[in-house]
């Protein structure tokens, strides 16, 4: 078998086994639209200032940020969580006696992820569209799906570096939700920072989601009137993404720790 | 394959290869520590192919990270290792596909099915075996569309097993199939690896049941502390067939003395070849004699000429628990298994 076609079928037990569990996957679903319904309800009808004389409703705002935190929770926080899972139950080291090579297994880890990552920001995006009455940009398109795939590649990249400190897999939701939760809050993504002290901003700077939060307004804004691109944001979130690639690479385990 | 793996003089090297053709794996000196604690101190084994042989042990002797080794799990610190004249140690597709591994505790994606997932793992070998057969070997037939989280733990067990076999491996491994199965969950295990052994396959079994030994072994190497104190097959293990007999039965109430000729067949006498005379009437009276023929006519002659009843009376060769309590000094080690 090929190396595409052993990560697709990887990809299509991942898919087939993540339906069975309808709970699971319901709730994997319903969890940003209900970030996005609260925020609106709660600050939705806000008028917020992009630039000048570029204001609009903080719907506008609320689409790219719920669907950049969409991207992490499906990529970053799933795979942490599922992988330490995974691994405790002995799956890992399994599949690790098998002549299945480490790299097609986790091509079907990351490209299920990613997968979930897309339909989740699409759902959103249309909930927007119905509900909040948000314009799709279309001379954005490009940068929105590249802003998409980086920051898709780069926390499932994340995802599976984490794992290596992660003790256990029953201390991985705390692990990992402390680890992207603060984070959430000082990135733009849940609340916009207008009145931070410049310190908060400065920390969240150091991480990859204020970066990718940015990315991800920047593609989604009606008002941009280049590509979208922002390369600079793009560029810090890739580099965390081959951070994590090369950490997971040196250090992930396929045993449980314990 | 087999001369890239072995090393040495040109005497030593030209009998290692020609071992290797029929040797599935073979052992030299291995040794492997955890800090302080040394889990294998210098283990050989050879082990001919289409054998079923038996790492029998108690908790913590080093079974499990013998089998590991072999499997390539784990790393060696010292010894030579060839398995299907391969160095597990690298980890090469070409041996990954050849052997099979049923780990002591491994899950899988709860929400497919058997059929599903013994289908995925054969997706990884090159030529692998038909799903039905392989359900059907292990006795899971019935639940071939049945989620794995619906299945009980002996049939999880059996799942294990199907995907080990999935990629028609040439050498499975089995790493304590059976623990905590009930008796007939272990009876139908037992009948799945006899069938395996039918299919030729060399099977590689830690367990520390000893009528599991007993019952599937060509071969059994008993080991404790680390090291290998027995090995051969289970009816001759450590001379057992050498050993004396039991002779047991209950003393009956009122019975005369027994005849002193029988209390000991002084010649051949090993330690404890002699019946303890009984303190109180229905006692079990033990008699260990080399000569049962001779001693158990004796002793029905005389029960005969005195009229008493030999209550519960038995007879039986030294058990492999009893060999294996003996040379594993009954005491478990805790720790590292």
């Amino acid at each position: 078998m090929s190396s595409a076609a052993l990560a697709l079928r990887q990809i299509k037990f991942e898919n087939r086994a993540f339906w069975r569990n309808p709970a699971s996957a319901f709730f994997t679903f319903a969890f940003p639209l209900m970030f996005l319904v609260i925020f609106n309800l709660l600050f939705g009808n806000e008028e917020i200032t992009l630039g000048p004389g570029q204001s609009t409703s903080a719907s506008t705002f609320f689409v790219p940020a719920i669907a950049a935190f969409s991207v992490i929770t499906a990529c970053y926080t799933n795979i942490a969580i599922s992988v330490s899972l995974s691994r405790d139950g002995g799956v890992l080291k399994r599949v690790r006696g098998t002549p299945l090579p480490a790299w097609a297994y986790m091509a079907g880890r990351i490209g299920h992820s990613t997968i979930i990552a897309i339909l989740l920001v699409a759902i959103v995006a249309i909930a927007g569209v119905l509900f909040y009455g948000v314009d799709i940009p279309t001379n954005t398109m490009p940068a929105f799906l590249i802003t998409l795939a980086v920051g898709a590649a780069s926390f499932c990249a994340l995802g599976l570096a984490i794992t290596s400190v992660i003790p256990n897999g029953e201390a991985s939701p705390a692990i990992v939700n402390a680890s992207v939760l603060p984070l959430l809050f000082i990135s733009d993504i849940f609340i916009r920072l207008d009145d931070a002290p410049a310190w908060l901003e400065n920390v969240a700077k150091i991480f990859p989601i204020w970066h990718y939060s940015q990315a991800m307004q920047a593609a989604f804004n009606p008002f941009e009137t280049g590509s979208g691109f922002r390369f600079g944001y793009l560029a810090v979130v890739g580099a965390w993404g081959l951070f994590g690639l090369l950490a997971a690479t040196r250090f992930f385990s396929w045993e449980p720790r314990r | 394959m087999t001369s890239s793996t072995t090393t040495g003089s040109a005497a030593g090297a030209g009998r290692d290869e020609g071992r290797a053709e029929d040797l599935a794996v073979s052992v030299r000196g291995l040794k492997k520590s955890y800090g302080a604690l040394e889990a294998v101190r210098g283990i050989d084994l050879d082990i001919a192919t289409g054998e079923v042989f038996a790492l029998l042990g108690p908790n913590g002797a080093g079974k499990t990270t013998t089998v590991e080794i072999l499997e390539g799990h784990r790393q060696r610190d010292g010894g030579e290792v060839s398995v299907l004249g391969h160095d597990p140690r690298r980890g090469e597709l070409a041996f990954k596909q050849r052997i099979g591994i049923v780990l002591q505790s491994t899950g899988v994606e709860p929400y497919l099915t058997v059929a599903e997932v013994v289908d995925l793992y054969r997706g990884y070998y090159p030529s692998p075996r038909d799903i039905d057969e392989v359900i059907e070997v292990v006795g899971l037939k019935d639940k071939r569309d049945e989620r794995v989280l619906k299945l009980s733990g002996g049939q999880q067990r059996r799942l294990d097993v199907a995907i080990g076999l999935a990629g028609d491996p040439e050498l499975l491994f089995l790493d304590e199939p059976t623990t905590g199965f009930d008796p007939s969950a272990r009876r139908h295990a037992w009948e799945m690896i006899k069938n395996l052994q039918a299919l030729g396959k060399t099977v590689f079994l830690t367990t520390h049941y000893m009528d599991e030994a007993q019952y599937l072994a060509d071969r059994v190497a008993i080991i404790a502390a680390g090291a290998i104190v027995a090995i051969g097959p289970p009816a001759t293990l450590a001379g057992r067939e050498q050993a004396a007999t039991r002779i047991a039965f209950h003393f009956p109430a009122g019975a005369p003395a027994i005849p002193e000729e029988l209390r000991g067949a002084p010649e051949e006498a090993r330690a404890g070849d002699t019946m303890a005379a009984p303190a109180a009437p229905n006692d079990t009276v033990e008699l260990r004699t080399t000569d049962p023929t001779r001693a158990l006519h004796k002793l029905t002659s005389w029960a005969l000429d005195n009229n008493v009843e030999l209550g519960s009376l038995s007879v039986t060769r030294s058990s492999l628990e009893d060999v294996y309590l003996e040379l594993t000094g009954g005491d478990e080690v805790e720790g590292v298994s």
